[in-house]
């Protein structure tokens, strides 16, 4: 009875043609929201309001605004094959390296939804949140026990802010010491992240770059020749953004201190020594820990994040406000009005609670021990790649143990027509997201790969195999796989200089046009 | 440990394969460094072990959903649609990072590019940026861009401006050497912000609704600040307002900032919210954060990608507009889907809905004896005079189950206005929760 065919018929290998819908298989193309929605539509059912007089002053909105709205199954099929054109960590590696790209625990986000949580306002009396600030306080001991700081600033809501926290507490401190003025240099050096130098000149500090030697790390006698009385701090990022131990920072940070500046350390790659060593005992005053890197509140496409900042005896006295202390009734309170040296406010409310929830759970489901593990798998993980791929890409500092990243360079690619940027889209075409690439400027070409302590062994092997056939093709002379690369994605590569010089920023009738 | 897929065989292997004897072998660099003994911390946990813990601490807060709610002051409790959550935990979206390779970020790209346009319209003005950290930060960001733009370094700061913006903005100017002035706490609406103005001002910053829930009428300050060379900051920290009020760019806005926790964001005890920044397209290369931006890719199909980077800290360093890396995409994500849900429809009619029932409420309690509401224009949110201290009065009503408000001596202790409360009614309070309110308040007094 069944005349369904069961078999494929013979099946030829030419390329496809179009399609008449415009769409690839499951790769459906979306048009703009403004180009589906309708300005009468909504996704949201209300009762109407009781009548009332309005009290607006004359100031009631006449013209429309433009919104378009979309019934809920039309909004729930946009987003959704909008979000089946992004790689995401929950599909694959994502070897981003000074990114911290692991796997984000499902249960983080269940506890961080828990109306006792999710449901309270910042300002509500505090006899009605002292959960919230028992969690907020046991997440802060975690943080000082781990870093061997003295006291941590949970406001800042991102790496870069917690730099700005840390020098504002430094620049505060030099204020005390009537330095404020003389001091005026932050030795920087040049493989740090670009929010360094960023952050420091917001305060007006002067960014001064500090060369790192041969082997990748910074030297005591550069320091000790750099430092001086106009110094400021000195900001290093340990493990660096090379995926090298800065090895002598217990002696870098005596030579800062004797001159009299103050550490700081950019604390995006500390998943490496998380357990293992801490900051506070190599000297260290100031450090931004990226909850979104280290312990595993999802990124987010970009955000949101947190960067509470660890601080050391010496600054604490500065941090800002609000900031927990716990009564001699046991009951906890946040002072949020400065008190003595206290710099003041750097943001409104608290910090950013939905973040502190996931990160205290990873830590809670973790421990100690399993922190540590973390630590140590993460940076087995990277020596693993390393030690996969020494002989087929090349390394800037020369073959030498890495902590939980591995920088490439393109010195292998040399004489191939295969650049950096080539070689990462080639990636994409085979499944994975690329690494970091072209950072840090120290290394020519730069490829920086973090696998994190979440891949297994078969996902590293499956990676390395992948890149080995990579770097085979290249020296091969298979230049077009990678010139023409990608063209298994939703998108070929994109015109960024069209962009730049002629921005479109948001839709408009006559944008929609150039579709 | 559940999250860690390596077994001790699979890490033995590796270990040869890199040659270490030992996984201590690999932390020879740290040295003196490494610590000697594990630290004193607890043991990792099951994941039930660590639920109960968790949830013990969060049953020990009352939250806005369990009884008669009426806090504002920058952070409002609004109804999110369950397919708003729902959408934003999609793995392609919560586990991506920042959309750095376009060509498999394009699902970010596109809502971030929308996100911006429903940002720029709602707020009036030509464009948006991909988010900031909250509205606060961003309204620092506006006053430094003021700075920038004008070559100025004066900022002029309302009295009515939410006061932790104001000490957000005034702490970083002073340590970066910038003036200041801010003006007296202002409940009445009636400052003098035009008189403040000087040829040494780089902007003004002014808020609407203001932090006592009055409604500004900005436009004689816009003109008088472009009369002066300076620009017009203003912040609104009740989008929601939005769907009902004049937009802040009809108003003559420069740079506009927003809180916009109000649409697809909880309460979360202060964070992680969503910050608006929008301004004129003249401006655009002095902006902070990121753009997304339309293009075409190799074969001529649009395309989105973060541009002007040139701007950006990765590119400039110490000559950036700003700092800021990591913003809040995912909070700006759950914006616009809740805004995309609503339409320009269903966005006026919820801000309908707030002013009717704040409306109501403002009423009810003005017929309370000694009880005064002292706005005559607000939005959803208004400044109550209570007999007496109005944060004894809250502790008192929240014991008997009402969150009353925000007494302003929260946010000004020590401004001799202890016996003001703000008050704020949303679509989530019903004409139950009004009555209770009532009932408290006259049985408290």
């Amino acid at each position: 009875m069944l005349d369904r065919p069961t078999r494929p018929g013979p099946q030829d290998s030419a390329p496809p043609p179009p399609t008449f819908s415009g769409h690839d298989g499951l790769d459906h193309e979306e048009p703009l929201l403004f180009e589906i929605g309708r300005l009468d539509a909504s996704g949201v059912d209300f009762d109407s309001p009781e009548p009332f007089e309005d009290r607006l002053g004359g100031l009631a909105r006449t013209a429309p605004i433009g919104l378009p709205g979309l019934s809920e199954p039309e909004a729930v099929r946009h987003y959704v094959r909008l979000s089946r054109k992004n790689y995401s960590i929950d599909a694959g590696i994502f070897p981003l390296g000074s990114c911290t790209m692991k796997h984000n625990p499902r249960l983080n986000e269940k506890m961080a939804r828990l109306p006792g949580f999710a449901d309270i306002h910042p300002l509500q009396p505090q006899t009605t949140v002292q959960g919230a600030l028992a969690a907020m306080q046991e997440l802060s001991d975690w943080l000082t026990t781990l870093t061997g700081a003295a006291a941590v600033a949970l406001p800042p809501k991102a790496g870069a802010h917690g730099e700005l926290c840390g020098l504002m507490a430094i620049k505060t401190a030099l204020r005390a010491r009537g330095e404020a003025e003389t001091r005026k240099i932050v030795l920087i050096p040049q493989s740090a992240h670009g929010t360094n130098p960023a952050s420091a000149a917001l305060l007006g500090f002067e960014a001064r770059a500090l060369s790192a030697g041969e082997d990748g790390v910074v030297s005591v006698e550069a320091v000790r020749a750099a430092a001086g009385p106009d110094t400021a701090a000195i900001m290093l990022t340990n493990p660096n953004t090379c995926g090298l131990f800065e090895r002598d920072i217990a002696a870098i940070a005596e030579v800062v201190h004797a001159a009299g500046g103050y550490v700081y350390c950019d604390g995006a790659n500390f998943n490496a020594i998380a357990g293992l060593a801490r900051p506070g005992d190599f000297g260290v005053d100031a450090m931004h820990l990226n909850l979104h890197k280290t312990f595993s509140t999802p990124h987010g496409g970009g955000g949101p994040g947190a960067g509470p900042v660890v601080l050391s005896e010496r600054l604490a006295p500065f941090a800002p406000v609000p900031f927990l202390r716990r009564g001699t009734d046991g009951a906890l309170r946040l002072v949020e009005q400065p008190e003595g040296q206290s710099f003041g406010r750097l943001s409104a409310f608290h910090g950013q609670m939905g973040m502190f929830v996931r990160a205290l759970t990873y830590m809670l489901s973790h421990g100690g021990d399993g922190l540590t593990q973390a630590s140590r798998d993460a940076v087995l993980s990277a020596n693993y790649l390393r030690a996969s791929l020494r002989d087929v890409m090349s390394q800037p500092f020369g073959d030498r143990i890495c902590m939980h990243e591995v920088l490439f360079d393109d010195a292998f690619l040399k004489d191939t027509g295969v650049t950096t940027l080539d070689f990462a889209k080639a990636m994409i075409d085979e499944g994975y997201h690329p690494m970091t690439v072209y950072f840090p400027l120290v290394a020519h070409g730069a490829m920086l790969i973090e696998p994190t302590e979440s891949e297994s062994k078969a996902s590293l092997d499956a990676f390395v195999a992948t890149l080995r056939a990579l770097c085979k093709a290249a020296s091969d002379g298979e230049t077009g796989r990678f010139t023409q690369a990608p063209r298994r994605a939703p998108r070929r590569r994109l015109d960024e200089t069209l962009a730049a010089r002629k921005p479109v920023l948001r839709w408009s009738a006559d944008s929609s046009q150039s579709r | 440990m559940r999250y860690h897929p390596l077994a001790e065989a699979d890490r033995a292997e590796m270990l040869d394969a890199i040659g270490a004897a030992h996984i201590e072998e690999l932390f020879a660099a740290a040295g003196d460094a490494l610590l000697k003994k594990p630290l004193d911390l607890p043991c990792g946990r099951s994941e039930m072990a660590v639920e109960r813990h968790m949830s013990a601490l969060a049953a020990r807060n009352t939250p806005a959903s369990s009884v008669p709610f009426f806090l504002g002051a920058g952070a409002y409790r609004h109804h999110v649609p369950a397919s708003v959550d729902h959408l934003i935990q999609r793995s392609e979206f919560m586990t991506s990072y920042t959309p750095y390779q376009p060509e498999i970020a394009q699902g970010t790209l596109q809502y971030l590019f929308e996100f911006q346009t429903q940002v720029a319209l709602l707020t009036g003005m030509e464009v948006a940026n991909a988010s900031m950290y909250d509205g606060s930060t961003a309204t620092v960001e506006a006053v430094l861009m003021a700075h920038r733009v004008t070559k100025r370094r004066k900022a002029v700061l309302s009295g009515a401006l939410h006061p932790h913006y104001a000490e957000a903005v005034r702490t970083l100017s002073t340590l970066a050497g910038d003036d200041v002035i801010s003006l007296a706490p202002d409940v009445s609406g009636q400052e003098d912000l035009i008189g403040a103005i000087d040829a040494e001002t780089s902007c003004v910053v002014a808020q609407t609704p203001d932090v006592f829930g009055n409604l500004r009428d900005l436009r004689g300050l816009a003109q008088a600040c472009h009369d002066n060379g300076a620009l017009l900051v203003v912040v609104v920290t009740e989008i929601v307002s939005l769907g009902l009020v004049t937009s802040p760019g009809e108003m003559g806005a420069d740079i506009v900032v927003c809180e916009g926790q109000s649409l697809g964001n909880g309460l979360n005890f202060g964070g992680p919210y969503v910050g608006l920044f929008a301004t004129r397209a003249e401006f655009v290369r002095q902006a902070p954060g990121r753009l997304a931006g339309q293009t075409v890719d190799a074969d001529g199909r649009r395309a989105f990608t973060l541009t002007l980077s040139t701007r950006e800290q990765h590119i400039r360093r110490d000559k950036a507009t700003s700092n800021i890396c990591t913003n809040s995409g995912l909070c700006a994500l759950a914006f616009s889907i809740h805004l995309t849900l609503l339409g320009e429809t269903g966005l006026r009619r919820l801000a309908g809905v707030n002013h009717a029932g704040a409306v109501a409420l403002a009423k009810e309690l003005a017929q309370i004896d000694g009880v005064e509401v002292l706005n005559s224009v607000f939005f959803n949110e208004f400044t109550l005079r209570v007999p007496g201290d109005a944060a004894v009065l809250v502790e008192t009503l929240a014991a008997h189950g009402v969150m009353a408000g925000v007494p302003v001596s929260r946010l000004l202790p020590g401004a001799g206005l202890d016996d003001l409360l703000l008050v704020a009614c949303t679509e989530t309070v019903t004409p139950q929760d009004r009555a209770a309110f009532v009932d408290a308040l006259e049985g408290a007094l």
